[in-house]
């Protein structure tokens, strides 16, 4: 369980003066938000292990600069983003694939997909673990200045302040950035939100009223 | 004014985090009483939304734990005990 805020800068006093074993207690309520960002971020969980663990070693080393206007969680989550990106950035091969690429500017296609026959998701088509697998495979196509703040926003549910905080951007650009993403994700996941065809239908297709 | 779909849609997002302000609040829920479509477009992604925030339940490798407090034992000696100063 996490512990509370006064807590927490409790442990961080003490182990800046000195008691370094306590830092396995301050860190263990987010060892898994650490892995989670950076996973979803790559992929990959050889890579999301060893970054987790560069984070955490990083926030160490670091501990004496975090300032306690943000929340500890946050600012973990802002190295883990960091070290996602670098890793990124090095797994890069294909050249699309740019962090820095600036799609601001461009008038990209971010309308959602019109979902004519759709009344409501069954929830037991949402609790499949293929709908899960969907969406993990949706949200790796989306470019990673998209990704990065759908994560922040949307799986960590961090809000908009400390979003821009952890990426380094302002909050017009998150609140942009993120409704881009959204949308791009409705649009890779509309084919299958759709409803089981209807049981009667006639020939041809007819749907027999 | 009458909104369009296409305006709608723009909005989805601030909508699903209650942004709007209280006058396009009122014209959008009126678009999506009368309008499916954008109903349609609404309920997937606050559902899709739903579905990614779940997805913080995904289970850890096995030992992940064990092995991240193990290196971080070995980097808090290393460190030389004085977090913030280089090893």
């Amino acid at each position: 369980m996490p512990a509370t805020v006064e807590q927490e800068k409790d442990l961080i006093a003490r182990i800046l003066a000195g008691e370094v074993n306590l830092f396995h207690e301050l860190v263990r309520p987010y060892e898994k938000l650490v892995y989670v960002t950076i996973f979803t971020m790559l992929r990959n969980e050889t890579e999301a292990e060893d970054g987790a663990q560069e984070v955490m070693i990083n926030a160490f080393r670091h501990l004496k600069n975090f300032r306690g206007d943000a929340k500890f969680s946050t600012w973990l989550v802002t190295i883990a983003m960091n070290e996602a990106r670098q890793r990124l950035r090095r797994a890069r091969t294909a050249p699309h694939e740019s962090l820095d690429e600036d799609m601001e500017g461009k008038e990209g296609d971010f309308t959602p997909a019109v979902l004519t026959d759709w009344r409501e998701i069954p929830s037991e088509v949402l609790e499949k673990k293929e709908m899960r697998e969907k969406l993990r495979a949706a949200v790796a196509q989306l470019p990673p200045i998209y990704r990065e703040v759908l994560v922040l926003r949307d799986l960590e549910e961090l809000n908009q302040e400390e979003t821009a905080a952890a990426l380094g951007i302002n909050v017009t650009l998150v609140k942009v950035r993120l409704h881009r993403a959204r949308m791009m994700l409705q649009k890779l996941l509309a084919p299958y939100l759709r409803p089981p065809a209807p049981a009667k239908k006639g020939f041809f297709g007819r749907i027999v009223p | 004014m009458k909104l369009e779909c296409k305006n709608v849609w723009e909005h989805i997002s601030e909508y699903l985090d209650h942004q709007l302000d209280a006058e396009l609040l009122k014209e959008i829920e009126n678009h999506l009483e009368n309008c499916e479509v954008c109903s349609a477009i609404l309920d997937s992604t606050r559902n899709i939304l739903v579905l990614t925030a779940d997805d913080r339940t995904y289970e850890l490798p096995l030992g992940y734990s064990e092995r991240l407090h193990k290196r971080l034992e070995q980097a808090l000696r290393e460190i030389d005990g004085s977090p913030g100063k280089p090893a």
